[in-house]
């Protein structure tokens, strides 16, 4: 069975929510939107104080050709645009909606029936994801439109589905294939044509047979589309590890992107979002969540809408338990701490994790013994012990000659250290003082 | 015996023959470094902190006298040396000193245990750094001191503390140089380097706005006991026009101030601080009997303010 080829770890996977059925989370009283849900410029708001909005009506517009728009989730009046404390832990700029009702724009088509036929130009698909505001859902929300537009030279040959969910516990993107195994595969064709290329590969960890066996069965009416099912192992669901994984080609160090290897890469959960964009006119305002945890009585998959706050799906699941030691939104390799519960749901929500005090205490940090472990972890064939040192020391050029550019902050070295070196927490410190630098170099060109 | 005698003259021809090369070397490849820069480098306090904004002091001395050939040693200032050291530069340099006020590092943060309490816990790595990227801190106050310490390890001269009571970082003012080290550390930029001030009974007299706090007033409020809430209250009494109000924060120009503790007295929030202790304010006299009436109706509105003057 495939799987990427350098380093790699293997949490326990603690799949909590496995096979729970989907639930409509319930509406909110208010809705949230911060308006940087994406990396990019933030959205710009175009709605004032006072207005009525529908769900599905254009809230803000996108902030730059690297950016996307936000659609509303709930009908009902925009209460104010002020700020609120989002998942980064600062306060951002947010649209307030008090919702009234549930009165959808009618230019949403709102049945069930499966639309398969699309007669758009590749050109006019990508614009309408662009209108729809579909970013990735797997977490880093980078805006759909601008993947799908290759820079000069690069020539896509194939679409890799991240279906992998290599993240413990979190079940979201398992649940969607078993439930909407044809919209995604409908919303993979859409991808292929919009980029021009005709084959496209679903990556699944065979933790997830069921999701497996029905997208293979599904996925038998095209032709072009091939299911790969993969070896567990953490983090495969890496863009760069996904790509070695199915195709065997290894992206170059940044500026590379995968589609200098030819690759487009898409999460499984986004291409549901592209699905309803493109076939049922539905912008992206709604995701599945997955809300979890050891203590909580009720781990389960939401779809819930944009704007809800966490704590309403905590309170649908059991509520809080008493012994909360952390919130997590995302997974727990790759997650941040929230600072409250009240963070709306956004875009890149992908779960809630609630992990008890004896999980949450982080174990105190002792001297590196040289056990080289983090390096045969290490995804990307990087050193962490010596990234985090020289970052500590704020060695800056050696960690850039050391590429700390390349990590993908997975935490697989963290994970493994036997000393418990908060060796993640120091490299991201490095990678963003010398992309920073980076950055500076090249306006003073 | 004849083996040491030739080993002996063969060693001695080769290192008669290398001297003649490197002599030669030395003077033909001479390179001219002007003999100030080196007396300068001599009565610098080889520190090597940085705070003049030079590569260490040699850098500085090489500064110094390019200065000089330009005429003056203006905006050239070591902060650990100060004017003493300065002086002697100048002497050397064959110019007048030119004098600069002293400067001192300032914490502009009150965001202690008591004042704002804590509502998260953060275990990540123990670096101020780390911790601003990581979160907006352990309080609701996302601008304030993270009490990490970076800037206790980036001072050179032991200037600043860890206060264990209130978890906020102080200056030492007679240790610390100015050199700005601890400014350049702290990821959220609340120490300053301020004007120390004039100085009146051998005490530097300084007021600033112990906050940064950029929220609006009511969520400043709500996390510190203790932030600026951007009221003006301090901008109005100020009779030098040396406060000004951006982004709900009041800032005092130190080149403005002339210490004289009105807004110290006027704050509500105690958000302003001084170095000295401020007099109190002098009740106001009695309003003659023909101003009293509007003074009265006026009143209601004034007395919250004038019993928290009280206070």
């Amino acid at each position: 069975m495939k799987t990427f080829r350098i380093g790699g770890v293997h949490p326990a996977e603690n799949k909590l929510s496995a096979g729970k059925p989907i639930v409509t989370a319930e509406l909110p009283k208010q809705a949230v939107f911060p308006l940087s849900q994406h990396i990019g410029a933030p959205a710009v708001p175009c709605v004032a104080k006072g207005d009525m909005v529908k769900v599905g009506t254009k809230i803000a517009d996108a902030g730059g050709f690297v950016s996307a728009p936000i659609f509303s989730s709930v009908s009902g009046k925009v209460n104010k645009i002020d700020s609120i404390v989002d998942a980064s832990g600062y306060r951002k700029p947010a649209i307030f909606i008090d919702v009234i009702g549930d009165e959808w724009e009618e230019s949403i088509d709102r049945s069930e029936t499966l639309v398969k036929e699309c007669d758009l130009e590749p050109k006019a698909i990508v614009e309408k994801i662009k209108n729809a505001g579909v970013v990735g859902m797997g977490g880093a929300c980078f805006p759909c439109h601008v993947k799908l537009t290759p820079p000069p030279g690069a020539v896509p040959t194939c679409v890799i589905v991240n279906a992998v969910e290599c993240e413990p516990y979190l079940t979201a993107d398992h649940q969607l294939m078993l439930e909407h195994a044809e919209e995604i595969l409908v919303g993979v064709t859409l991808v292929m044509k919009a980029v021009n290329v005709n084959k496209g590969y679903i990556g699944i960890e065979n933790n997830k047979p069921d999701a497996i066996k029905l997208m293979t069965e599904k996925a038998a009416q095209y032709p072009n589309i091939e299911v790969v099912p993969l070896k567990v192992k953490y983090p495969q669901g890496g863009e760069k590890q996904l790509i070695d994984a199915v195709i065997g080609r290894q992206v170059p160090a940044p500026p590379a992107l995968p589609v200098s290897v030819g690759a487009i890469l898409q999460n499984v959960g986004t291409m549901y979002a592209i699905y309803q964009a493109v076939q049922k006119n539905m912008p992206l305002f709604q995701r599945v969540v997955t809300v979890t945890g050891k203590s909580l009585a009720n781990p389960q998959n939401f779809m819930a809408r944009m704007g809800t706050p966490m704590s309403q799906l905590i309170d649908a699941c059991g509520g809080l338990p008493e012994d909360t030691g952390k919130v997590i939104g995302g997974g727990p390799m790759m997650g941040k701490a929230l600072m409250n519960t009240e963070v709306p749901i956004c875009k890149g929500s992908s779960g809630v994790l609630i992990m008890n005090m004896t999980e949450a205490k982080r174990a105190e940090a002792d001297p590196c013994i040289r056990c080289a472990k983090c390096v045969s972890a290490c995804p990307m064939g990087l050193e962490p012990f010596l990234l985090a040192t020289c970052s500590a020391k704020g060695d800056w050029e050696r960690v850039e000659k050391e590429d700390i550019t390349s990590c993908i902050e997975c935490g697989s070295c963290q994970f493994t250290c036997p000393s418990h070196r908060p060796m993640l927490d120091m490299i991201r410190l490095g990678k963003s003082t010398v992309m920073g630098i980076i950055r500076s170099r090249s306006v003073k060109k | 015996m004849d083996l040491i005698l030739v080993a002996v003259i063969a060693l001695g021809a080769i290192g008669l023959i290398a001297a003649v090369v490197l002599y030669v070397a030395s003077k033909k490849f001479a390179v001219f470094e002007d003999p100030r820069i080196g007396q300068v480098a001599a009565v610098l306090p080889q520190a090597n902190c940085g705070g003049c904004g030079y590569p260490g002091c040699s850098g500085f001395a090489g500064a110094c006298v390019k200065a000089a050939d330009a005429g003056s040693l203006e905006g050239k200032l070591c902060p650990v040396g100060g004017a003493p050291v300065m002086e002697k530069v100048a002497a050397i340099l064959g110019l007048e000193a030119v004098a600069s006020d002293p400067k001192v590092a300032v914490v502009r943060c009150n965001g202690s245990c008591e004042n704002r309490p804590r509502v998260v816990q953060y275990d990540g790595a123990v670096s101020c750094r780390v911790a601003h990227a990581t979160c907006g801190g352990e309080t609701l106050c996302s601008f304030g001191c993270l009490g990490c310490g970076d800037c206790v390890k980036a001072c050179q001269f032991g200037a600043i503390k860890m206060n264990p009571e209130t978890g906020l970082p102080e200056v030492d003012a007679d240790k610390c140089t100015a050199c700005g080290a601890c400014a350049k550390a702290c990821p959220r930029g609340i120490i300053e380097i301020r004007l120390k001030g004039r100085v009146v009974k051998d005490n530097a007299r300084r007021v600033w706005v112990s906050c940064v706090n950029k929220d609006k007033g009511a969520l400043a409020n709500k996390a510190c006991a203790a932030a600026c809430i951007g009221c003006g209250k301090c901008q109005k009494v100020c009779k030098k026009d040396a406060i000004t109000i951006e982004n709900n924060l009041a800032y005092i120009d130190p080149a403005k101030c002339i210490a004289c503790g009105l807004c110290y007295n006027e704050c509500p929030k105690k958000a302003i601080h001084a170095s000295f202790t401020v007099p109190a304010p002098k009740p106001k006299p009695a309003p003659a009997e023909g101003a009293a009436a509007p003074a009265q109706q006026a009143a209601p509105k004034a007395a919250p303010a004038a019993e928290q003057q009280q206070q």
